[in-house]
């Protein structure tokens, strides 16, 4: 039967979420002849549809249903309702992030054996390889068209990069680039050339940045094998009394509760929404929520070890102009715990318009010594920091019950605090940042606090063992054989590299796993 | 098609709001037209002349940039005069003006120097009516359109093909 499909077909895949795990899932399953509907919560941007103004775009597109949080990051006192800032749209954060698309380094697979015991972190192996993901990586840069991969060339380097390599060079730091971003970089492709507009944040108008949203989506509905219906949020995953799931109940556009049979779930609704839907999910044969036996729905949220450094130049900068996060350096990822710490960082280019650095560069701020550096605003730099930060057992998703969505739903409670070795790397980072900048001439720095956080990731994390985590290696539940986790939430550990690229080829390996296991009947 | 908020979805004023969380609490409109001469723009309807005089004064001792106009700065605060929010401003103004009477000077405006100004702010910082300007002028004040242009910032690029013909790339001095 082709899309859009009946409310009683319980032959589809139901997919929740269509960011870059499940609009990627949506995709690949409708191309290998498996019919999908997935339910996404926020409606359809086009690129003809994005803004070029921070906060316009930002109400058009960030997830601002409310949250709660708690625990000692600064987050948690600087933007007490907003943790995260990522994007309730058809194509979920793709529409947002930045485009850099980094493979985990070999030992980043295997951080518990690699770090050892580090007190207070509950780092475990993934039951998975770089040798496994290796050819599902290449499958991903290709879908992706990843810069510096295959055969694409690189970006041209902006201002920003201009003085972030020079910088970077001055102090002999070596693997200095461009980025391998998921931007085009040339005309021979499908999609258009990166025009260096800026605004990567607020959606690429050229539609030269991979998204989901106006990629993989559709793609997937030429197919005829899947129905994508926006605006639909997820209330409740049902199951019948064998414990396998049935279904989903979803508020539709106009309000109106819907259920949805279905063969198999996915849930993709990154890390806050997909523990949220286990926990809110619970029932009399599953009091603590689904797929929890473990107690492991939650647990261990990461947020990457993040921070900004920006500085000011006597001169010009201008560094809004252009892709905004094409630059990295890489040698300060590796592992090296003579610097203090376990894991390692990236550093990246990064610019913000003036709106969102009055907002950003030291939230809380006034007076002169920060209507200062605005002054110079035109003379800025700025780079980000992201490094892998400790899962901790403590860090977690919980049901605040006094706190409710516009559904009367239990909101997602954040709790982070920071482990000592994401401070000391944070630390060690901005005298690093610092350091660059100063090699050609800053006059100031700024070791800029982490802004709510885009790469949210664990709360169902991939285990060997089903006691350890809440998925086993191709994403489905320990405890329910035709309910998958196929977002974020499924990171064992974060590695220092930004995650869309990880997700996708984790979701095309995924899809490719559960076709074949719905071919041959075995779920 | 553009969607942008659920069935029960929230006003662009509530997701600015939530959005800054310290409490952005209106936008600005981007018709005003900034006039050099803004005696008349500091003519009130709700709140006391001399109230918004130093509410005025307020915001630029908060975010001082000597650059910038005043205009601007009215415009960033002119959202207060409302018969809603006039109490609650009424109020934290003669707080305001107590707080420097307790430092020595007539009034909060009486206090010549931003120095003395400042330190009777930095008394007061933690009280939710210190918080509420404040944090209306992260967006009050930076996102109105006519200020960008006086830090050098250029705003939307996509109507003007972006920058690759037009200096992403063009830094001289390093």
């Amino acid at each position: 039967m082709a899309a859009p499909f009946d409310l009683n077909d319980d032959s589809v895949v139901v997919i929740i979420g269509t960011g870059a795990g499940g609009g990627v899932l949506a995709n690949e399953l409708a191309q290998k002849g498996v019919s999908v509907v997935a339910l996404e919560a926020g409606g359809r941007h086009l690129p003809e549809d994005f803004i070029n103004d921070e906060w316009e775009s930002f109400g058009q597109l960030a997830w601002l249903d409310p949250r709660t949080t708690s625990g000692d990051w600064r987050v948690a006192k600087d933007f007490s309702g907003l943790p995260a800032w990522i994007v309730k749209s058809v194509g979920g954060t793709t529409q947002h992030w930045a485009g850099a698309s980094l493979r985990f380094q070999e030992h980043e697979w295997k951080a518990a054996t690699t770090y050892g015991n580090v007190q207070g972190a509950s780092l475990l192996d993934w039951p998975i390889d770089a040798a496994e993901m290796d050819p599902w990586y290449t499958k991903a840069e290709d879908k992706l068209g990843v810069t510096r991969t295959g055969d694409r060339p690189g970006l041209p380097g902006n201002n920003n990069y201009k003085v972030f390599e020079a910088g970077a060079k001055a102090l002999g730091y070596k693997e200095v680039h461009t980025g391998r971003m998921a931007i085009n970089s040339d005309e021979n492709r499908d999609r258009a050339m990166c025009q260096q507009t800026g605004f990567c944040f607020q959606g690429c108008k050229w539609g030269a940045k991979w998204s989901a949203g106006y990629v993989d989506i559709p793609q997937g509905e030429a197919t005829g094998n899947l129905e994508v219906r926006s605006q639909a949020h997820v209330a409740r995953i049902l199951h019948d009394d064998t414990g396998k799931v049935t279904g989903v109940e979803y508020f539709d556009a106009d309000g109106n509760l819907q259920m949805q049979k279905a063969r198999v779930v996915c849930v993709a609704g990154n890390s806050f929404e997909s523990p949220r839907l286990l926990l809110n999910s619970a029932s009399s044969m599953f009091p603590d929520g689904l797929a929890n036996s473990s107690g492991q729905v939650g647990r261990n949220y990461m947020r990457h070890m993040t921070g900004s450094v920006y500085a000011v130049f006597d001169k010009p900068v201008r560094f809004w102009r252009g892709t905004t996060m094409a630059g990295i350096i890489q040698d300060e990822a590796r592992h090296d715990p003579s610097r203090g710490f376990v894991g390692g960082y990236e550093l990246e280019t990064l610019a913000l318009g003036l709106p969102f650095m009055a907002a950003f560069l030291d939230p809380g701020a006034w007076g002169r010594e920060f209507t200062s550096a605005l002054d110079e605003y035109e003379n800025m730099a700025g780079m980000w920091i992201v490094g892998e930060d400790m899962p901790q057992e403590t860090n977690r998703v919980t049901l605040n019950h006094d706190v409710k969505d516009q559904y009367g739903l239990p909101v997602a409670n954040v709790h982070f605090d920071d482990h000592p070795n994401d401070i000391a790397m944070r630390n060690h980072a901005y005298k690093q940042g610092a350091a660059v900048y100063d090699a050609v001439g800053a006059t100031r720095t700024f070791p800029t606090p982490p802004y709510p956080s885009t790469h949210n990731l664990g709360t169902n994390r991939m285990s060997e063992n089903a006691r350890d985590g809440v998925v086993n290696k191709w994403g489905q539940t320990h405890d329910i054989a035709n309910l998958f986790i196929s977002d974020g939430s499924q990171f064992t550990t974060g590695a220092a590299e930004n995650p869309t690229l990880t997700i996708v080829a984790l979701a095309i390996r995924q899809a490719d796993h559960l076709a074949s296991e719905l071919s041959k009947g075995n779920i | 098609m553009t969607q942008t908020t659920g069935p029960k979805g929230l006003s662009r004023r509530q997701l600015l709001s939530r959005a800054t969380a310290a409490g952005a609490s209106f936008v600005v409109g981007t018709g005003f037209m900034a006039a050099k001469d803004a005696a008349w723009a500091m003519e009130t309807s709700a709140l006391k002349p001399e109230t918004f005089a130093t509410l005025v004064q307020m915001a630029r001792d908060i975010y001082p940039h000597d650059k910038v106009g005043d205009e601007y700065y009215v415009v960033a605060v002119k959202g207060y005069d409302t018969p809603e929010a006039a109490g609650g401003i009424e109020a934290g103004i003669a707080a305001l003006n107590a707080a420097a009477q307790g430092k020595g000077h007539a009034s909060y405006l009486d206090a010549a120097w931003e120095r003395d100004r400042v330190d009777i702010l930095r008394g007061m910082e933690d009280s939710a009516f210190f918080q509420q300007i404040r944090g209306g002028l992260v967006t009050g004040l930076y996102n109105q359109k006519a200020v960008w242009p006086i830090f050098g910032y250029e705003g939307s690029s996509f109507e003007f093909g972006g920058y690759i013909d037009r200096g992403f790339n063009d830094i001289n001095w390093l």
